[in-house]
């Protein structure tokens, strides 16, 4: 049913640190190695090898060049984009057939592949980009949370969390029911200040993303800074006071 | 956005239908016998029409059956259902007028009402979505309405009544595009507010994610002929309203009926193909597109 529930007993979702994530793309290849086995239609390429490959991802990683309000040096941003798992998300309730839905229990906004007709009005009520269609199954495809690895218990303890989060190398990602206030996330969304992207639009994220720490000055920008301000000595001070007074 | 032709064909098509049906519906087109068999069978053909060309952009038609299940929340559900009831409504008034069975107008005008509501529904598709601000204003239902009610008033050779619809619907696209042009930035998201960065500083894209095309580029990011959308903008405004405004005013029924059809069909597919074309969606933003170069 894609009325969305009232409220769900968790809130599962990720925290993603900009500070520490050095977009080395390890979450967007464990994605797409994970969803391509498993859970639902495999995530298909077309002309993968060809002039013009393209395919259907999950995760994207944007890199943003971020100028400081002030005008000092500007630093490279990497961004992780993906579902939010949104608490009122307009993708489940455009759905015509009920496909898309979001679970009671934990919040998770899911596809039903075998009720879903591809007609892409979620991918377009969706403000974040997170829903592709895929070319092959022409069906919805969408993150999951890994939702074949978080309840899983055939796998070891450590890998019953999003391939994403155990794949990251600077564990930049993190896991977890932000509706508990003690859960890691809940702690690092209120230590760090964790945001919802664009707000405004009322979709309620889950997901938050903590901003880079303000650390860089503009004056420490360049490894060659103790070496820029040599004075001339010697004959090369004098070549230089002599060629001074030329002009 | 991506003007799909089976989309831009489904709602010229069915929009016209349904205005000439509602018209029909309403006892205001007098007709009987195999005039009322032919007049009823041509609005059947084009909202019918409409309705199947629609399942042509669909990933799986098969099961486009599953649509009807979800008009509590999903518009598109709800037209579907509207589309399907109304049509079913209005057989038993197109059978009494075709075979003159005297059952009153009382399913017309309830079929009526019905259209409204099918065409309504098709326009809140687009109008409810925050994410394509230039489409979540009420000047698209309206000017959906507006198309639906001119065109069927001109394919019953309403005269007068047509060039005055005519004129109004120009009216409506001209404060359409004018108030879809600001809409982008009236809805206040940039890529600041995208990526929550805006309390580091002013981001700007640095690298695309990936190097070939996706979904969401071919979908949502589409650019084509968006430099000819004033041009386009003109011939909108003189097919759909200028010329069949005046063909219904200054020709006899027959011609005015013939060109002012034709016409305004080509109109309603050329404002048609730019509403999606010119619609920018917030996703470009992540991509770096300003609204001004979506």
């Amino acid at each position: 049913m894609t009325c969305l529930p009232a409220k769900t007993d968790k809130k599962l979702g990720l925290v993603i640190d900009l500070d520490t994530c050095v977009g080395c793309q390890a979450c967007v290849t464990a994605c797409k190695g994970w969803n391509d086995q498993g859970y639902g239609a495999a995530l298909s390429d077309q002309d993968p090898y060809g002039a013009d490959p393209s395919g259907t991802f999950l995760n994207r990683v944007h890199s943003y060049q971020v100028t400081p309000h002030d005008g000092g040096t500007a630093k490279i941003v990497n961004f992780p984009r993906s579902c939010l798992h949104c608490e009122d998300a307009p993708c489940v309730t455009v759905c015509p057939t009920g496909a898309s839905y979001k679970r009671t229990e934990d919040g998770i906004v899911l596809v039903n592949e075998d009720a879903c007709i591809g007609c892409g009005l979620c991918a377009w009520a969706c403000p974040y980009g997170a829903r592709e269609m895929d070319d092959e199954a022409q069906v919805m495809k969408k993150c999951t949370l890994c939702v074949d690895r978080i309840y899983n218990e055939n796998l070891p303890e450590e890998d019953r969390e999003p391939a994403c989060v155990r794949t990251c190398p600077t564990g930049a990602r993190h896991f977890g029911d932000f509706a508990d206030p003690d859960s890691t996330v809940s702690k690092l969304t209120r230590d760090r200040g964790g945001v919802p992207l664009m707000p405004q639009l009322g979709t309620k994220p889950v997901n938050r993303y903590l901003p880079p720490r303000p650390k860089d000055r503009p004056e420490e920008a360049s490894l060659l800074a103790p070496l820029l301000d040599i004075k001339a000595q010697g004959f090369a001070g004098w070549l230089d006071r002599m060629l001074g007074k030329l002009e | 956005m991506k003007p799909a032709p089976s989309v831009i064909l489904f709602s010229t098509l069915s929009g016209l239908g349904f205005g000439f049906l509602a018209l029909l519906g309403l006892g205001l087109i007098a007709v009987q016998g195999w005039p009322a068999f032919f007049h009823w069978a041509f609005g059947y053909a084009l909202a019918v029409g409409g309705l199947l060309a629609s399942t042509f952009h669909l990933g799986h038609p098969e099961r486009a059956w599953r649509a009807f299940s979800q008009w509590r929340s999903s518009w598109l559900s709800r037209e579907g259902v509207a589309a399907v009831a109304t049509l079913l409504i209005l057989a038993p008034q197109a059978l009494s007028d075709w075979l003159g069975f005297g059952w009153g107008q009382g399913f017309g005008l309830v079929g009526a009402l019905g259209c409204g509501a099918t065409v309504l529904c098709t326009a809140m598709i687009y109008a409810q979505l925050k994410t394509v601000p230039r489409w979540h204003h009420w000047s698209v239902p309206a000017t959906y309405l507006g198309f639906s009610l001119t065109g069927g008033l001109i394919l019953a050779g309403a005269g007068l009544w047509a060039s005055v619809a005519a004129l109004g619907l120009g009216l409506l696209l001209a404060y359409g595009w004018r108030v879809g042009d600001g809409a982008f930035a009236r809805a206040g998201v940039d890529l600041a507010s995208a990526t929550g960065l805006s309390g580091l500083g002013r981001p700007q894209v640095f690298e695309q994610p990936h190097t070939g095309g996706n979904y969401l580029m071919r979908e949502m990011i589409y650019v084509v002929g968006r430099r000819h959308a004033t041009k386009l903008r003109v011939i909108a405004l003189i097919f759909a309203a200028g010329i069949p405004a005046l063909s219904a005013a200054l020709l006899p029924v027959l011609p005015a009926l013939i060109l002012g059809g034709a016409s305004h069909l080509l109109g309603a597919m050329a404002q048609r193909w730019l509403f999606f074309a010119e619609a920018e969606h917030v996703v470009g933003l992540y991509y770096g597109k300003a609204a001004s170069s979506l």
